[in-house]
């Protein structure tokens, strides 16, 4: 039995006896997907359609002197060629690095950059007429890792760049790190490497441009954001974007390898337009590794000052990103390196710097936990060193110091319910911790490590005060409710997160409400399925509507049963009087009821997230909500003769608020393990620098699904997984994220199981044998056991932004910050740089001779 | 999508036919028989032939008939293998080996004879057209250097074949047609070091059926290392097979796959067991020799250093399940399963 | 690059069974099964997502054996029996792996899911109740981004139980 419409002010995770909330249920587009008819991008075909194919640069860093494309022009069955000349205006993601432009202007930056189109009548035509596009590149110096970059500040891969090739440089200071340090009985200083790797969807990228009949463009792709898609193509292209409609499809995988705008959807949104006809690309696997946006390449340092009881006096991260060759989510990225230690354990003395190096490499972006994995792996290794130097259980260090509940932090982001603690029980106990730590046969060990998530950025990227998601209903005489919302699936289960609220609210079966996702013309704004938002803001936003639609309805029908609508209950397809359940309207009729006395029915509900408190120049990244909570203990096998390792169990226990719909909570655990697991064991995304006195060559070293290993079912563990639910007043009927949170402290639990089973330090990932045996190899020579960098490079960071702590008197602004007015007006430049070069560019060249046609 | 440059294709019934198509276009024409090898480098444009002559129809390839051995078809598919007890039982090493090959799609299309002419593979060649035009190509196709030894006079892609070392260890013989006629040889002599002539195979010639010897008293084994337990090709493959009389060597093999551009006999390693137990030291000192032999290069997954190193420990595991240790363990610790459930 | 400009080019016209059903096609003779389903066909559940035999994601069951049909040539599919992921339910009945596929959670993104159904269903086809570490196995060729495989596993042992109850009932139609 469901319950009493709540009074105003009753906070819905408060709510009792939810009818679907919470129970395991097939996800409303289950059929879809097994059935084979989810349409997928590249399903889609249109009468007349054209397919495009993207002439990329083989050369790693060079001035495009000219292009000659009138041999593919004149091929049989080309429609047309489309170069730089074609796409003046450049885009992006984050409104400072707008450096992107649909096909190269007047550079390419590295191999798979994109310098020209063909669009043709056959994909085999379009192909083979790439081979006849003459491209005259001047070479330039090619940067193949951040230290370069940092060595070297000319040539500039973008002018734009805080500093010669370091695209940015951040420093934040909360309290006084110095005097924390002076304060701890042991200060502990390590280096870690994170190796970059990619999101490796098994759907490649593809787009369809189509010019509608009433000559608006609509663009169909394989897009976690289409909101941002849209942005850019209206920038792009110069159009209203009142006349552009994006679809995003179902996402055949995204883990936020589809969130950045990618040229080749800008392409062919411009190709059907010229052509008035519908023009596809799918991308090859090959060109999906230099679309990348994955995983930055991190070195790391962490200095951490401890007390003998393993209390933390002081914290200092720096970190150096290898970003690749564009801006893409970078400064996000670069911040998100230094956010969230502090949301998982009480820090009272912070210091981050960070640094974003340019290379000319495929760009980095956000993938799955967008920049906090890599310092996770770091923090969660330190202080399982930390633990065995104090001889402390690496367990039960972490329960003294997790954060409190309803803290503000030093970096002044706001924690609410914290489950850690919960979580650290329940896989000490699942997982029987205390009789394997230690206890294990030589190479057989286990680890430990934590975590923490966003459960949506509190910021959106373009700086506003609307909301960050909508959701829109329409009910009619039929009983049919329609929810529309930008949100997209991408595999995650959106569609059924919207579907269960909305019913839920309103007392019918999931079945009864048929969602309309993803269209920015149909639904409302969602920002997209990215920074594990979509639960959060959605839900909520979904809860508002359908709560609005209930009021109508119950207003309706109190009116007809003649008794007061606070007595009205909404459950089992029905809306009947609690105190008498057989004075009762069918829902059908309910809405007829209230379709009679209101006219047509329709509500809307919005979420923005709350106000941060933080006030500081890159404040802006870290707030959330709220936050998910993980722990994990992962068990591993080595053979000490070949390094050899095997991961048999891991064990999981999540802090989700409340799962919604368990089963696909429990696949989101699951594939996060799995992930990670490929993460901390296998998965590279690795370059080849060839020799420089023969080669400028700098290539993706295998892009490739055969030698980018993603594991398979033989690879995978046994999962123990328990949900921790503690509902959190800031979610949908408490829910919190569940998406990228559990990911993590995979990486770090396998490396702390790895010295637990045979006394050596992994510190850095992928932990492979050979890295296993040459630790292996330093131990039996007396030498440091571990494998790792040796030191930190030197890197130019600036003086650091003072921001006092909260409880310190702190009021979240900084001591010595620029005046907001300046920080305005950089900002704005920095996003108008690309432009004018580009401009300044295109108007001194003599005009390469572009075939378009 | 990825298309096929355009080719003619044909579907001889026999071998003759095929054969006499084979000839009439000389080096225009390839054979492609499960299509697993010779696709992805036509998608990549690796190769490029006028032709394709499809084995699939011709039945006399499909056969599996027991001789003095066993004589298996070049068509027969690494699943019909797998699931047949002969080859379970009598040459466990080729059991082992095939069962081990690719994903199961890939063993229920590629075939035996695919997979004894398998192309050998380079990180720098087996690459998109694009990608190698980037690196201006290499010796093996389109381009002048071998990128793996910038002086190195041959190429040097990877024997990645987990048939050939397994059939090399059980002495099997490979019967090759051509329109002019038919021979029979040691599949030690179908291969030579070279990435590119790896095979001696002429262009002309079919490779028909692979004849094993009489089982009788041999034991065989394989052993492959790769990242996955699925998927990949081998980083090294070590195939042994010895008879022995009582406890003593009386004939051994031992094969290396993927250290060099064709199966390597560990021939010294072997002659430093004949005749003698196979103890801990012997073994020991056996796989000892085998290492310095392999020359794994810098041109698949893993390190070389790495690769060369395990060598050592291999062949210590195939001489181990040889002797009659239970080495299940290790068995499941590297292909990630205990063979049982293939098929 | 190689011209193939001057090959011959050529439309091929082939019939065979596709999903239980008398089918003819004809097609640009280079293309794979994959692109005959896909573009010729209008059999899009078929995915792909490597072209190279690298992903599992174009598997179908070819003569009832799963196969990457990215590597198979259209022109050697004439005569033959395909079954695809739009073939497994019969009689608007989903086959007993697509109901514990969606049940159970099998399905996130849901582009890989043709290829293991198709996979799975070859496999209890001829072993009706296999392990767990047999299903790991004839699984082994397919890969997952989303799920982890647990709840493919558990989707596919359920399947079990339904279709023995499925053949007790003697409803053989749908598996």
């Amino acid at each position: 039995m469901a319950a009493v419409i709540p009074p105003p002010g009753e906070h819905l995770h408060d709510r009792k006896n939810l009818q679907l909330i919470g129970k395991a249920r097939r996800r409303v587009d289950g059929r879809a997907k097994v059935t084979g008819q989810t349409k997928f991008a590249d399903d889609l075909q249109f009468p007349r359609m054209a397919h495009c194919k993207l002439l990329r640069s083989r050369v790693p860093h060079a001035i495009i002197k000219n292009i000659d494309a009138t041999r593919a022009a004149a091929r049989p069955g080309v429609l047309l060629v489309l170069t730089g000349r074609d796409f003046p205006i450049p885009y992006g993601i984050l409104p400072v690095s707008h450096d992107e432009f649909p096909l190269c202007n007047d550079r390419v930056r590295f191999v798979g950059d994109p310098v020209a189109a063909v669009i043709a009548t056959d994909p085999l035509i379009a192909f083979e007429a790439l081979d006849d596009i003459d491209v005259e590149y001047e070479p330039l110096r090619t940067f193949s890792d951040p230290e370069d970059s940092i060595q070297h500040s000319e040539p500039r891969i973008h002018e734009y760049a805080d500093k010669g090739n370091l695209h940015k440089l951040v420093s934040l200071q909360f309290g006084d790190v110095a005097g924390g340090f002076a304060d701890a009985d042991h200060v502990f200083d390590d280096v870690f490497f994170y190796q970059g790797n990619t999101h490796l969807p098994i759907e490649t990228h593809a787009t369809v441009g189509t010019k509608d009949p009433d000559g608006k463009l609509t663009v169909y792709s394989s897009t976690q954001c289409p909101h941002y898609l849209h942005k850019a193509t209206a920038k792009a292209l110069d159009m209203d974007p009142a006349h552009i409609r994006i679809i995003a499809c179902s996402n055949g995988g995204g883990f936020g390898g589809k969130s950045d705008v990618f040229n080749h959807e800008i392409v062919v949104a411009r190709a059907a337009l010229m052509l008035d006809r519908p023009v596809k690309i799918c991308l090859t696997r090959e060109e999906v590794f230099y679309c990348h946006r994955g995983r930055h390449p991190v070195t790391m340092r962490f200095k951490t000052g401890v007390k003998n009881d393993g209390t933390i006096t002081a914290l200092h991260v720096q970190s150096l990103l290898d970003g690749g060759a564009y801006g893409s989510y970078g400064v996000a990225s670069t911040f998100y390196t230094g956010a969230l230690q502090t949301v998982t354990y009480h820090i009272p003395k912070y210091r981050f710097d960070g640094c974003r190096a340019f290379t000319n490499k495929p760009p980095c972006g956000p993938k799955r936990g967008h920049g906090t994995p890599q310092s996770r792996f770091g923090q969660e290794i330190q202080l399982d060193k930390i633990a065995v130097k104090l001889g402390i259980d690496p367990a039960e260090l972490r329960l003294r110091i997790i954060e409190q509940p309803n803290t503000l932090t030093a970096n002044f982001l706001t924690v609410r319910t914290i489950g850690l603690r919960e979580c650290v029980e329940r896989v000490v106990r699942m997982s029987d911790w205390k009789n394997k730590y230690k206890k294990m046969p030589h190479g057989r060990g286990v680890g430990i490590a934590c975590s923490s998530y966003l459960c949506g950025a509190g910021l959106s990227i373009n700086w506003n005060e609307m909301p960050q998601s909508g959701v829109q209903l329409n009910l009619d005489r039929s009983g049919r409710v329609t929810a529309f919302c930008g949100a997209t699936e991408i595999g995650q289960g959106s569609d059924d997160v919207l579907v269960a609220c909305v019913a839920e609210i309103l007392g019918i079966d999931p079945h009864d409400v048929r969602p309309v996702t993803g269209d920015t013309d149909l639904g409302p704004v969602d920002l997209g399925s990215y920074s594990s938002r979509v639960t959060l803001m959605m839900g909520n936003a979904a809860i508002q509507a359908a709560e609005r639609a209930r009021d109508l309805l119950a207003i309706a029908v109190a009116k007809k049963l003649e008794i007061p609508k606070e007595r009205l209950v909404f459950a089992n397809r029905k809306v009947f009087d609690c105190e008498n359940p057989l004075k009762a309207l069918s829902f059908r009729d309910a809405v007829c009821a209230a379709e009679t006395m209101h006219g047509t029915i329709g509500t809307v509900g919005s979420y923005s997230p709350p106000k941060s408190p933080a006030k500081f120049k890159g404040g802006g990244v870290g707030p959330s909500p709220t936050y998910s909570y993980s722990a994990a203990v992962v068990e591993v096998e080595i053979d000490p003769r070949t390094g050899w390792l095997r991961v048999p169990r891991v064990w999981m226990a999540h802090d989700i608020g409340r799962a919604l719909n368990p089963t696909l909570a429990i696949g989101q655990v699951q594939g996060s393990i799995y992930m990670g697991l490929g993460e901390a064991l296998m998965e590279e995304q690795e370059f080849r620098r060839l020799p420089e006195r023969l080669s400028n060559a700098l290539v993706h070293k295998f892009p490739s699904m055969l030698e980018y290993k993603s594991p398979t079912t033989l690879e995978t563990p046994e999962m123990y997984i328990e949900l921790v639910e503690d509902p959190d007043p800031t979610g949908p009927f408490g829910a919190k994220e569940v998406g990228q949170g559990p990911l993590l402290p995979i990486m770090p639990a396998v490396a702390n199981a790895v010295f637990d089973a045979i006394g050596v330090r992994i510190d850095e990932v992928p932990i492979t044998p050979e890295k296993i045996l040459k630790a292996l190899d330093a131990k039996a020579k007396g030498k440091d056991p571990r494998f790792g960098p040796a030191s930190f490079p030197s890197v130019p960071y600036p003086e650091p932004i003072i921001v006092t702590p909260p409880w310190e008197g702190g009021d979240g602004r900084a001591a010595n910050e620029p005046e907001k007015k300046h920080r305005t007006e950089q900002n704005q430049g920095a996003r108008n740089a690309a432009w004018h070069d580009a401009q300044k560019l295109m108007n001194e060249k003599s005009n390469p001779e572009g075939a378009s046609r | 999508m990825m298309r096929l440059p355009h080719f003619t294709y044909r579907a001889p019934k026999s071998v003759a036919e095929a054969a006499s198509m084979l000839a009439s276009g000389p080096g225009e024409a390839m054979l492609i028989a499960g299509g697993t090898d010779v696709l992805p480098n036509m998608k990549r444009r690796q190769q490029t032939p006028k032709t394709l002559i499809g084995l699939r129809n011709i039945s006399e390839l499909q056969t599996l008939t027991n001789g003095d051995g066993l004589c298996i078809g070049a068509g027969v598919t690494l699943t019909a293998l797998v699931r047949d007890a002969r080859v379970r039982i009598h040459y466990p090493g080729l059991w082992q080996a095939v069962a081990q090959i690719a994903t199961p799609h890939l063993r229920n299309m590629g075939t035996l004879g695919g997979n004894i002419c398998l192309d050998t593979r380079c990180n720098y060649y087996d690459q998109n057209y694009e990608w190698r035009k980037a690196i201006d190509f290499c010796m093996k196709k389109d381009g002048q250097t071998c990128w793996v030894a910038t002086s190195s006079p041959k190429c040097l892609a990877v024997s990645s074949t987990d048939s050939a070392p397994a059939l090399l260890a059980l002495d099997a013989r490979v019967r090759l047609v051509s329109a002019g006629g038919a021979r029979e040889v040691a599949i030690a002599d179908l291969y030579q070091n070279d990435g590119i002539n790896y095979l001696t195979r002429r262009p002309d010639e079919i490779l028909t059926t692979v004849v094993l010897p009489d089982p009788k008293g041999r034991k065989s084994c394989y052993w492959k290392l790769r990242r996955r337990g699925s998927f990949d090709f081998p980083v090294l493959g070590v195939a042994a097979s010895a008879r022995f009389e009582g406890d003593t060597v009386v004939n051994i093999n031992i094969v290396l796959g993927a250290v060099a551009s064709r199966p390597l006999l560990a021939s010294k390693a072997a002659a430093a067991l004949l005749g003698h137990r196979l103890t801990d030291e012997n073994i020991a000192t056996a796989a000892g020799i085998a290492s310095d032999a392999a020359k794994p290069m810098d041109n698949t997954d893993f390190t070389l250093g790495w690769r060369k190193r395990v060598v050592r420990e291999f062949v210590t595991l195939a001489l181990r399940d040889l002797r009659g240790d239970d080495v299940r363990a290790e068995r499941y610790r590297y292909a990630l399963q205990s063979l049982e459930a293939v098929g | 690059m190689p011209e193939s400009n001057s090959l011959t080019k050529q439309h091929l016209h082939i019939s065979m069974r596709l999903n239980g059903e008398p089918r003819e096609v004809s097609f640009a003779s280079y293309k794979t099964l994959l692109e005959v389903l896909r573009e010729d066909c209008d059999l899009p559940g078929t995915k792909h997502g490597c072209e190279l035999g690298e992903c599992g994601a174009c598997a179908v069951l070819l003569d009832g054996e799963p196969v990457l049909s990215c590597l198979i040539i259209g022109a050697e599919c004439d005569g033959r029996e395909v079954v695809t992921v739009e073939g497994l339910a019969k009689d608007g009945k989903l086959h007993p792996l697509q109901e514990t596929f969606a049940d159970c959670g099998a399905a996130q993104c849901g582009y890989c899911t043709p290829g293991f159904l198709v996979t799975a269903k070859a496999l209890l086809d001829r072993c009706p109740n296999p392990s767990r570490e047999q299903i790991k196995e004839s699984l082994s060729g397919n890969l997952c981004r989303c799920t982890g495989y647990q709840q493919i596993f558990e989707a596919v042992e359920a399947s079990i139980a339904r279709i023995a109850a499925c053949r007790v009932s003697g409803n053989s139609e749908v598996v």
